[in-house]
């Protein structure tokens, strides 16, 4: 016997799984933008001179490359609501979990986008910053006119890139309870007793966006590819 | 705040009373470190020749090799997982899916858990391998077939053992990484690292040492792989090129 696919589950769920991807999305827009600004922040920390502010961002980024995401993300589900309650005495009702996890998420990916930009930042000649103060400008000034446009605009792809597995990765927040497409999509499928087909349909759906969105990515790349 | 710090609760016996519950903790470590490394050494055979097809004047096979590495980069580790572990048994040929179902539980959660970890990094093996055979010049390509070796000669004499010095260290991250991917197996049920430590939470009410004590039992696998690899990198590195002697 041969297993006989059933897709008829799929069309009535849309509505639940587009609320799904809705989540999924929403929350990788919110990551990308805590953690490009949070990352760029860490990045000029670890590239400056007072000592314990580099030590800070190197601590940070190396601890939340150490462990897995799915770690990070039951810390932020499980324990730090936890501790929040206790310390500042909140009713036992209040559920901070989702969003917890949601800022878990945001603080894991801004480590991988911090170590994006300092690459970036690294990438721009030396001679910039020092032509900056030349001119009189302050630190602040010299990073925000001069040094960042340009560190950004090398960075683009990468950018893009990580973008993408960022994208990918929220599909564990399955893990936290939140219901994103994945999430979704097993859930449905749990419930009508279709979860080969819920699968393969997110496998599919996952698997279109991604591989649309990186050659996207490639077509930029070489379009704007420095001289 | 007063929470009741006991860390030696690590010492008690459990509930179940097998062992104790740092027991647990290392049962957990044991089965992360076995399903990384055993999905680690497919990952890189199969990266390797996927690597390689990637590289071949063979139109047919090098689209293959692209098709196998855009299929594992572009969907999510967790979905893949849960293809392998929730679908696959229903599509196999049925004897192959009874097997399958007739064997032990434990063992079905690492088949699914191993072969899924194994295949996502191969692709990214396989990207590492291209991307380091393809930054060899390509005199040394030309050189080893005007020496009279024929094409797979030239690879496995040739390209693949300069390649593979090159791209240490990005395979150093590669296999950091498949050591915090096997986290994302705690999902099917599979008792590693970050599974126990959930049941741990369950077990003790004692979460904030239960999850320290994963926590920095990931960085600890983090820093001895990194240690380890370091030393290998030294060993191999090729002198004259980028971070070389």
């Amino acid at each position: 016997m041969v297993y006989e696919f059933d897709w008829s589950s799929i069309p009535g769920a849309l509505p639940i799984l587009w609320d799904g991807m809705a989540v999924s999305l929403e929350i990788t827009l919110i990551a990308i933008v805590v953690g490009i600004v949070w990352g760029t922040l860490l990045a000029m920390m670890r590239l400056s001179s007072i000592k314990p502010l580099s030590l800070f961002a190197a601590g940070y980024v190396n601890l939340f490359r150490a462990i897995p995401l799915v770690m990070v993300l039951l810390w932020f589900f499980l324990i730090v609501p936890r501790f929040i309650a206790d310390l500042f005495g909140l009713p036992p009702n209040t559920d901070l979990r989702l969003a917890s996890a949601m800022i878990g998420f945001a603080l894991f990916e801004s480590a991988y986008y911090s170590e994006i930009i300092r690459a970036g930042i690294q990438s721009v000649p030396k001679g910039q910053m020092a032509a900056c103060q030349a001119l009189g400008m302050t630190y602040g000034q010299a990073m925000r006119l001069v040094i960042l446009p340009q560190a950004f605009r090398n960075m683009v792809p990468l950018l893009l890139t990580q973008a993408i597995i960022l994208f990918q990765d929220t599909s564990l927040v399955y893990v936290s309870a939140l219901a994103d497409f994945f999430g979704a999509a097993y859930k449905v499928g749990d419930r009508d007793g279709r979860l080969v087909e819920l699968l393969l349909f997110a496998g599919l759906v996952y698997f279109v966006l991604c591989f649309a969105a990186s050659m996207l990515v490639k077509h930029l790349q070489k379009k704007y590819q420095p001289a | 705040m007063n929470y009741q710090w006991n860390w030696s609760i690590f010492l008690q016996p459990t509930v179940v009373g097998d062992t104790t519950y740092l027991g647990w903790m290392f049962a957990g470590l044991q089965m992360t470190l076995m399903l990384s490394l055993s999905a680690w050494v497919i990952a890189l055979l199969l990266g390797a020749v996927v690597g390689v097809l990637r590289t071949v004047p063979n139109k047919l096979l090098s689209g293959l090799a692209t098709a196998y590495v855009e299929l594992f980069r572009n969907i999510p580790l967790l979905v893949q997982l849960f293809i392998w572990y929730f679908v696959m048994p229903e599509l196999v040929p049925q004897s192959l899916g009874d097997a399958y179902k007739q064997s032990h539980p434990v063992l079905q959660q690492f088949l699914a858990a191993m072969v899924c970890l194994a295949l996502f990094t191969s692709a990214r093996v396989a990207e590492q391998v291209r991307s380091g055979i393809n930054s060899l010049p390509r005199g040394q390509k030309n050189a080893g077939l005007a020496l009279g070796f024929t094409l797979p000669q030239v690879y496995r004499h040739v390209l693949l053992p300069m390649a593979f010095r090159l791209i240490m260290p990005p395979l150093t991250s590669e296999f950091l990484n498949i050591f915090k991917n096997s986290a994302v197996c705690s999902t099917i049920g599979l008792l590693e690292l970050a599974a126990q430590g959930r049941q741990l939470v369950d077990y003790t009410a004692q979460p904030y040492e239960s999850f320290i004590a994963v926590t920095v039992a990931y960085v600890a696998i983090n820093v001895v792989v990194m240690t380890l690899m370091k030393k290998l990198e030294d060993k191999v590195r090729v002198p004259g090129y980028m971070g070389g002697k």
